[in-house]
């Protein structure tokens, strides 16, 4: 699932409430202040260092603070108009402990030695209160601290060194473009992050890392009113975990074909061109005949199924039930991880788990439990390996370590478990697209991710997309419309009849994936080559009304 | 200082105008406080307190406008957030949508607070979860539950000499029981300003009673149903809809544009059995009287026995049309009628009862297609009486053309929809001809 609105500014809300325009993210601030140092690391150390103590002190057996910046940048636009543009700074600490055998977290934005000692002591509290509730106690998997180190994102240009006017500029450079091509209208926005992440652990760890995001997007939108209909396409970037280098375009970068997908560089410019293009026929093109295809998908939609029908039934806390009351649980049960023959996918399908790819979402060097990154597989060979687990799960599965699954959105969220990137292997025999487009009889090739919905133990699923190609006897004959498949998570995995080649191998990935209660957001990627499904159940979703 | 009275907050503000030597200046005060506990398999997993107070400064040179805010309410550092605003004002790009600030206003004083719900402690929400726990215990299940309680205020002041004030407290909870070995599932949510009305133990049964009901689910074949959506159910479904904004109809993006151009307003869009409409006074779901534009908050309608009555135009918008602005409301009501769901029931032939749907998303802006499945509760219907538990399904429906199908409404009650758990007022509805378009086995 992905949070509907990442900025919740006053509405209906909880019917109740009307509350001021809390921005999700943080304070507004200046520009400038995006690139004004935060605390130095000596005093984060000092001060982290008061919390430990103070934790050790009233009783807890395990404690860690996490001191946290976390910076944003928004632009949006619309055709020739800036609509906003938002910067925000949120700087505080969480604070984690384990007393009684049970967590306790409390969090402040008063950084100062004395903020430190009460929130850590409430910590505490809240731990041994919650204990006298019941339940079994955690067993958290040992971690050796690491001393004090750091982690930087590999990134090549800190996006906000780029002057907003530039920004701006690019933005209403691309919508020109498109009302020239022909938009009815068009809406484009940049969006950066950087968390710069503190943290220290009763364990010897003091760890300080500094994560870049960049997501460009943009949405044209083309209106037949005599017909009363209309039609919208979005972009074909992806949120990555890199700096402002990603809207630098290089042709190396390009993936060509009946329309231009990107890798680790993106075009903007020539994006929308497309877009505008693309739209104009679509709003034409003819519905969807229902019925079985075999679905040729390209990296730009195969990450959001992945996403939904292999990154979330893994994760080890719905598979446990933790996530019962909202996201739901899993499919995948650990009876069927203990037969070591469960057959999720056919033998094409190998997916892993991690938080090391350049230019991911998930890229990071430690976990927000102080745990070192890592990769591992989930599914070899198509058969049910592993899961994705944090310190306190990991016995559950028989690791003697976490797999550095933790992650907090906000130095205020409770960091629990969640997706690192998940990606499907490339395939070891050489396969453009095109030589699998090749062998399609009647087929659709799909680009770019639409509608999304998948049931609370994720057996059942439907996608949609942004372009629906028709394959006919080997060729791409045109767009077609109104497409979406449905399917059961192992039948379609077992459907999986080919994946093209790793030099076709690109990342997809959501911005602000939502789980937990109350809601937190978290950014991953999911990597994956063009891939084929057969006989997939494909239905048409044109509707009529009043 | 997490909440301010209207004194309190109305000084702080008059301080914050009194350094502004911007054009205009608007200011926004808000503050809230709460908690939360999270269950999972029988015990608290996560519980926390939150608290906060922030300051908004928009200033507005000509048609530029610079925002700041801040959490430090010293006055150096209130004069500081105030130039700030103005400085970032002079490097803004002008806002060709900028409208003027509106002047002095009188709005009616608010029913959205609750000062017991406002003295929630750890220890209150404790005992709640112990109770909905007992609940579960007794039925043999296990939980996963959330409570929650917010309280907070908001003012807003201008240089023209408006000031507006409110405050407002609420609680949520809701449970997923299941067996242990997860072949049962049952779900209850409940809203309320007024933390005295809140039974969890009485929730919980009903999650309960649900989850074991579904014992041995049989799988029917999908298609076409009548069916009887529970108000948990309809919520999530009509909250995609509940969009009655003129901009985008205007521009031809909406369900409620008008082939030719225009928009829907006037048409007969829906069954004339559904009414939709705001009330800031609706004692079970209370909101605010002023929105931030400074616009007072009425009774409005929005759909009128199936009619489009109104449309939502902010300020800017209704001047381009020389219209008079609609504000975007602070809750959506729909009106209900006689039947009880047993009624509902005695009078099915061969449907569906839904508890509650999961997962949906637009599939089509155009029609408001949606698609999602039901799930915790989906009952067979025949010859009046429920036969037995099915497995859940996948639907593909637009709520335009499930209005349009009402057969029967019931009494509105406060729902939370699933997944944006905003609240709603929503009658349970029996609807027919609703298309469930595959099978799910998710429990």
């Amino acid at each position: 699932m992905r949070r509907k609105d990442f900025i919740y500014l006053t509405g209906i809300g909880a019917g109740a409430m009307m509350l001021p325009n809390f921005s999700a993210l943080g304070s507004p601030v200046d520009a400038s202040r995006l690139l004004a140092e935060g605390m130095d690391v000596a005093t984060k150390k000092a001060l982290a260092d008061v919390a430990l103590n103070t934790a050790k002190a009233a009783g807890a057996s395990y404690a860690d603070v996490r001191i946290g910046r976390y910076l944003s940048q928004f632009v949006a636009t619309r055709e020739q108009r800036v609509q906003g543009v938002a910067n925000t700074e949120s700087f505080g600490v969480g604070i984690r402990v384990l007393a009684n055998g049970c967590w306790g977290f409390a969090a402040t934005n008063d950084v100062t030695k004395d903020g430190m000692a009460k929130t850590a002591a409430r910590a505490v509290a809240v731990a041994k209160a919650n204990a006298k509730i019941g339940g079994k106690p955690v067993e958290l998997a040992p971690q050796k601290g690491y001393g004090q180190v750091s982690w930087k994102a590999p990134i090549e240009k800190n996006a906000f060194e780029v002057p907003i006017k530039e920004k701006v500029d690019l933005l209403l450079a691309a919508n020109a473009i498109a009302t020239k091509g022909g938009a009815s209208f068009v809406n484009s926005f940049l969006a950066m992050i950087n968390e710069q992440k503190y943290f220290a652990s009763t364990d010897g760890s003091y760890i300080d890392q500094d994560i870049h995001r960049i997501s460009p997007n943009f949405q044209v939108t083309k209106i037949d009113q005599s017909a009363g209909s209309f039609q919208t396409q979005s972009s074909l970037s992806s949120p990555m975990g890199l700096g402002y280098e990603y809207l630098i375009p290089s042709a190396a970068e390009k993936v060509t074909g009946v329309v231009t997908r990107y890798k680790q560089r993106y075009d903007m410019l020539e994006d929308i061109a497309q877009a505008a293009k693309n739209v104009s026929e679509k709003i034409t093109a003819k519905s969807v005949e229902p019925g079985k295809y075999d679905l040729v998908l390209d990296p730009s939609h195969l990450w959001l199924t992945i996403h939904e029908s292999v990154g979330h039934p893994t994760e080890l806390d719905r598979v446990l039930g933790y996530e019962a009351n909202f996201a739901g649980t899993s499919f995948l049960t650990l009876d069927k991880w203990k037969s070591k023959n469960f057959k999720f996918g056919s033998e094409h399908v190998n997916i892993h788990a991690d938080k090391l790819q350049k230019g991911s979402l998930g890229q990071v060097g430690y976990d927000d439990e102080g745990v070192k990154c890592g990769e591992w597989e989930l599914i070899k060979d198509g058969i049910l390996v592993n899961y994705q687990a944090t310190r306190d799960q990991a016995h559950i599965i028989g690791l003697d370590k976490s797999q550095g699954c933790c992650y907090a959105d906000n130095w205020d969220s409770v960091q629990f478990q969640r997706m690192p990137n998940v990606s499907l292997k490339p395939g070891k025999t050489p396969l453009s697209p095109d030589d699998m487009i090749k062998n399609v009889e009647k087929g659709i090739f799909i680009v770019n991710n639409g509608s999304f919905s998948i049931d609370q133990q994720r057996y059942n699923f439907q996608f949609g997309g942004q372009l629906f190609y028709e394959i006919k006897n080997g060729k791409i004959i045109g767009q077609i419309n109104d497409v979406a498949y449905q399917a059961n998570t192992q039948e379609f995995w077992n459907s999986c009849v080919g994946v093209c080649d790793e030099s076709d191998y690109r990342l997809g990935g959501s911005f602000s994936d939502g789980k937990g209660q109350p809601q937190q957001v978290s950014a991953v990627s999911h990597g994956s080559s063009t891939t084929r499904f057969n006989g997939v159940n494909v239905i048409n979703t044109k509707r009529k009304i009043g | 200082m997490a909440i301010l009275t209207k004194e309190q907050a109305q000084a702080l503000l008059k301080k914050v105008l009194s350094y502004s030597k911007a054009d205009e200046c608007e200011v926004a005060l808000g503050g809230r406080m709460g908690g939360n506990i999270r269950t999972a398999l029988n015990a608290v997993s996560t519980a926390s307190e939150t608290s906060g107070t922030t300051l908004f400064v928009n200033s507005t040179f000509g048609k530029k406008t610079g925002s700041a805010s801040i959490n430090e309410f010293d006055d150096a550092s209130l004069e500081k957030v105030v130039r700030r605003a103005e400085e970032l004002a002079q490097l803004a790009p002008p806002n060709p949508e900028f409208m003027p600030a509106l002047g002095p206003a009188t709005f009616k004083e608010s029913i959205t607070w609750n000062a017991d719900t406002a003295a929630m402690t750890p220890d209150t929400r404790a005992e709640l979860i112990a109770q909905s726990m007992k609940a579960t215990k007794e039925a043999g299940l296990v939980q996963a539950g959330f409570l929650e309680n917010t309280s907070g205020f908001s003012a807003v002041m201008n240089s023209k000499g408006l000031f507006a004030y409110n405050k407002s407290s609420d609680v949520t909870f809701s449970v997923t029981t299941r067996s242990e070995a997860g072949t049962v599932s049952g779900y209850a949510a409940r809203g309320f300003t007024d933390i005295k009305k809140l039974d969890t133990y009485g929730a919980t049964k009903i999650a309960a009673m649900k989850a074991n009901a579904s014992k041995d689910a049989r799988a029917i074949e999908p298609g076409k149903y009548t069916v009887i959506l529970e108000p948990t159910a309809g919520a999530y479904m009509l909250e995609n809809m509940f969009r009655f904004d003129a901009r985008s109809a205007e521009e031809g993006r909406s369900f409620l544009s008008k082939k030719g151009g225009g928009t829907r307003l006037g048409d007969q869009l829906v069954d004339e059995k559904v009414t939709i409409y705001s009330d800031p006074f609706n004692t079970e779901l209370p909101g605010a009287t002023w929105d931030r534009e400074g616009l007072s908050l009425e009774k409005t309608y929005w759909i009128d026995k199936g009619v489009v009555k109104n449309l939502s135009y902010s300020r800017y918008w209704a001047e381009k049309k020389g219209v008079k602005p609609v504000p975007f409301p602070s809750n959506i009501i729909m009106e209900g009628g006689n039947s009880s769901v047993e009624e509902m029931i005695a009078s099915t032939e061969r449907g569906i009862l839904v508890s509650r749907l999961w997962y949906i998303r637009m599939v089509d802006q155009q029609t408001l297609l949606l698609t999602g499945l039901t799930r915790d509760g989906t009952f067979y219907i025949e010859n009046g009486k429920i036969k037995f538990p099915v497995k859940n399904f996948r639907f593909n429906e637009s709520p335009v053309i499930m209005l349009n199908n009402v057969e029967a409404l019931g009494k509105p009650e406060r729902a939370i929809s699933v997944e944006s758990y905003r609240s709603y007022m929503i009658p349970p509805m029996k609807v027919r001809d609703f298309t469930f378009s595959s099978l799910s086995d998710a429990v």
